[in-house]
């Protein structure tokens, strides 16, 4: 091993986490001997040339998020994260079966409501989410999914063991690092491909595609796909053209669009064309000024009543939210053993309901040792560290948890798996969490095989959230034979239509935020 | 495809022409103003500014100001900086359709334009830098992007530009008659070789004049370009009329172009202005109708935001 690892092991006692790469002694575990080869033949000069270029790429090609109005290159770190087969097997199937009982649970919030009736939650909790929508009440989405697309945020504890942070199920946003990640690091570290089978990660775009397409309205044989962003000043733009340019599908903005007869198309150089399935990137207050927000212009007057006659798929569907509310996060569990008779393969971090007495006054007294969380918070905004908290920010927690119980939920502070991370001349470890993306198309639950490692880049942060300077790693599933890839029928010559005059829409340009 | 997408490359075609036509423009006129006694060089400095779009108003024109206006300012419509930043705005807009090779020729020239000394002696280096990576970027859409309906608007708004850009560059033979030769014209148009091997090396003004306006095989000469932009509209709405045509655009381009083929050549120069004043409103007018036709939004639109 290179003197680049030279004080690592002294970093990594004092963290006290699981570390991915090394066990005890500082030994590498067996996912890792490739990579440590890889990087024990390399100098801190190539090293640095390496991390260079692979970021000076990043910028020539675009691959950027929008921090405050500027375009920032995604870091990306050379020292991938491993997950050795059986490990990603127990993933997987955790993955699948969240999503699955999520969308069991949608499902039912969103019409009987069985669930209530049963005494699995209260019913006040769902009602009282901020993204329990009763516009979208009572009716099945065209296709018959709603979460089509999702992130399942994991987290590995001290002991070493995969833990369920929070889910997305409204946008998740990420998947377009984990692919750029990966052609980056077949340059950036092609050592460390070596013997071991990689699973690829490619296949994304076709599968997501793939399942849209599925999910169109009934009676359409040739579905016209297209992805909905906020524009070009979204934190996540790169992600959404990506996508669009890899899916071979248009990329439209709310002007782009137009509403009719509970129809919707798109203004084209040919006239008007319609659209039969739109992957929306915008959250749901901004999708329809109709139903939600009057003064967004990121959306399209009609979409939701478009959506409620069968007329349109939206995906994912609207009013996912309730799902994802934290405090629903803490039932589901309870919801895996009631819509699935299965227990949950992966548990969640334990969670302190602050609407319940005993346990607020338990969290009151500890505020200072743990993580105070929005419910309805994204993007890590809103959470309070304890440890880490001033005096002053605890006691205006403490009143802000009085005020709004409901809004709030508490875990303690878990110290996240790390991996070590170039800073300077050395490897240090850094915090760490997982997002694998799965996608949905209503027969079956396809898992990404890695999913987008968010890396802390400051020593000892547990921060990991690209808007609060956290980086990226590539992720690497080991093992297993590669899939077989889905086949996506070929699109037919597009007919013209006939063309229908457009009128104008004012535009004005607001930031939909993304999770 | 989508009119907001056909919009982008429309301007993405335009913006890395007139970045190229105002390099052109800006290197051969700079040699020439360094040869003169300072008290003209300020007069023509005026008059470059005004012809190129950025008139200076009552101040001094510095030769700091000029640079800035013409070459470096992100902020100046008029400037090749400006224009480059648009033409990568618009890429950026329309993304997933452009290719990416397409698409990092122009993010990468927009990144290096910070890496140029901005004095009178680095602005020859910037402006042989521009020229080159607009060469890059249209032969990346030539051989990348599918000859399909977007490589269309791409080429026509790149046509229409060019001829526009010519235009400007022999009505700077009338504004700057103080030293500016038709050397410098064909120059200018990197047309000067061209010129002398078809024309031979003693023909005077007039053939020079003809050879930028009405050359059928020149590529930079405003016929040629009115031609090109001809052939795009015929594409993009291929009705098979038997009498006149319903497409605005492709009338006035098709107007301006044989007005000039079978015009007289007897006064060429000094029908000059009046003639380059047609192309250029001609220009204007296609572009307007063009929009009109499969933008629908061109109004609501501002091409160049925060780009610095």
């Amino acid at each position: 091993m290179s003197d680049l690892f030279e004080d690592y092991g002294t970093s990594l006692g004092r963290s006290g986490a699981y570390d991915e790469m090394f066990g005890a002694n500082m030994l590498a575990r067996r996912s890792y001997s490739d990579v440590a080869g890889a990087l024990g033949s390399l100098t801190l000069a190539d090293v640095t040339a390496r991390a260079d270029s692979m970021a000076r790429t990043f910028l020539d090609r675009g691959v950027t998020f929008d921090y405050a109005g500027e375009e920032r290159p995604f870091p990306l770190d050379i020292v991938p994260r491993v997950i050795p087969a059986d490990e990603w097997d127990v993933l997987e199937r955790g993955v699948a079966q969240r999503v699955q009982a999520l969308e069991a649970f949608l499902n039912d919030v969103y019409g009987r409501m069985s669930v209530v009736s049963d005494g699995v939650i209260p019913r006040q909790l769902v009602t009282t989410s901020a993204h329990f929508h009763r516009a979208v009440h009572g009716f099945e989405p065209a296709g018959g999914v709603r979460v089509h697309v999702s992130g399942i945020d994991v987290v590995r504890d001290a002991a070493g063991t995969f833990r369920v942070l929070e889910d997305n199920v409204r946008v998740p946003s990420g998947v377009s690092y984990v692919l750029e990640n990966r052609q980056a690091m077949a340059k950036g570290l092609p050592e460390a491909f070596g013997q071991q089978h990689i699973r690829p990660v490619e296949e994304y775009p076709r599968r997501l595609l793939s399942a849209l397409r599925k999910t169109a309205p009934s009676g359409v044989d040739d579905p016209t796909v297209v992805v909905l962003t906020p524009g070009v000043f979204n934190s996540a733009y790169f992600e959404h053209t990506l996508l669009a340019g890899l899916m071979g599908v248009e990329l439209v903005e709310g002007r782009d669009l137009i509403c009719r007869g509970n129809r919707v198309y798109m203004r084209t150089t040919a006239g008007e064309q319609r659209v039969d399935v739109i992957y929306k990137r915008i959250d749901d207050d901004f999708l329809d000024p109709l139903q939600f927000r009057s003064d967004s212009m990121l959306g399209c007057p009609g979409l939701v009543n478009a959506a409620r006659a069968g007329g349109v798929t939206i995906a994912n569907a609207v009013g996912n939210g309730v799902a994802d509310d934290k405090l629903v996060y803490s039932y589901v569990p309870d919801l895996i053993r009631y819509y699935l008779h299965e227990e949950p393969v992966i548990a969640n971090v334990d969670t302190y309901r602050l609407e319940e007495k005993d346990a607020r006054e338990h969290v009151l007294d500890r505020l200072d040792e743990l993580v105070v969380k929005p419910v309805d918070g994204s993007g890590g905004k809103g959470l309070v560290i304890g440890p880490d908290a001033s005096r002053e920010e605890l006691e205006a927690l403490r009143k802000r948890v009085l005020a709004d119980p409901r809004g709030w939920i508490a875990q303690p502070v878990l110290q996240l798996s790390t991996v070590p991370t170039l800073s300077g001349d050395r490897f240090g470890p850094r915090h760490v969490d997982l997002r694998p993306f799965a996608v949905n198309d209503g027969e079956d639950v396809w898992v990404l095989p890695g999913g987008l490692t968010r890396v802390a880049l400051k020593e000892g942060s547990l921060i990991v959230n690209s808007s609060q300077g956290g980086g990226s790693k590539d992720t690497w599933v080991l093992g297993g034979t590669p899939q077989i890839p889905v086949h996506v029928p070929p699109r037919e010559s597009v007919t013209p239509r006939e063309p229908i005059s457009v009128w104008p829409v004012e535009s004005s340009w607001q930031d939909g935020a993304e999770q | 495809m989508l009119s907001r997408i056909a919009e982008s490359l429309f301007w993405i075609g335009r913006y890395v022409e007139r970045a190229d036509g105002t390099a052109r423009i800006l290197d051969v006129h700079l040699e020439r103003l360094n040869n003169l006694p300072e008290l003209q060089q300020e007069r023509i400095s005026r008059d470059l500014l005004a012809l190129m779009g950025a008139p200076a108003g009552d101040a001094p024109v510095s030769r700091d100001m000029l640079l800035k206006t013409l070459a470096y300012d992100r902020r100046s419509p008029a400037s090749i900086a400006g224009s480059l930043s648009a033409a990568r705005e618009n890429a950026r807009r329309a993304r997933e359709t452009v290719s990416s090779s397409l698409w990092e020729g122009l993010n990468t020239t927009y990144y290096g334009i910070n890496k140029h000394r901005r004095d009178m002696v680095g602005t020859y280096g910037f402006c042989h830098w521009v020229l080159e990576r607009s060469a890059m970027v249209t032969g990346l859409a030539d051989s990348t992007v599918s000859h399909d309906e977007s490589w269309l608007f791409l080429v026509l708004g790149r046509s229409l530009e060019r001829a526009d850009m010519t235009a400007r560059m022999l009505s700077t033979r009338d504004l700057l008659s103080g030293g500016i030769s038709w050397v410098h014209m064909l120059r200018c148009a990197g047309a000067y070789e061209s010129f002398l091997r078809n024309r031979g090396g003693s023909s005077g003004d007039q053939n020079a004049a003809e050879f930028l306006l009405l050359d059928r095989l020149f590529p930079r000469s405003i016929v040629y370009a009115l031609r090109d932009a001809e052939e795009c509209l015929a594409k993009l709405d291929p009705s098979s009329q038997r009498v006149g045509f319903i497409d605005d655009a492709r009338r006035i381009v098709g107007q301006a172009r044989t007005f000039l083929e079978f015009h007289r050549t007897d006064n060429l120069l000094d029908e000059l202005p009046e003639h380059m004043d047609r192309v250029q409103k001609a220009v204007a007018q296609a572009s307007e109708a063009i929009s009109c036709k499969y933008f629908n939004q061109a109004k609501q639109l501002e091409w160049i935001g925060e780009v610095s």
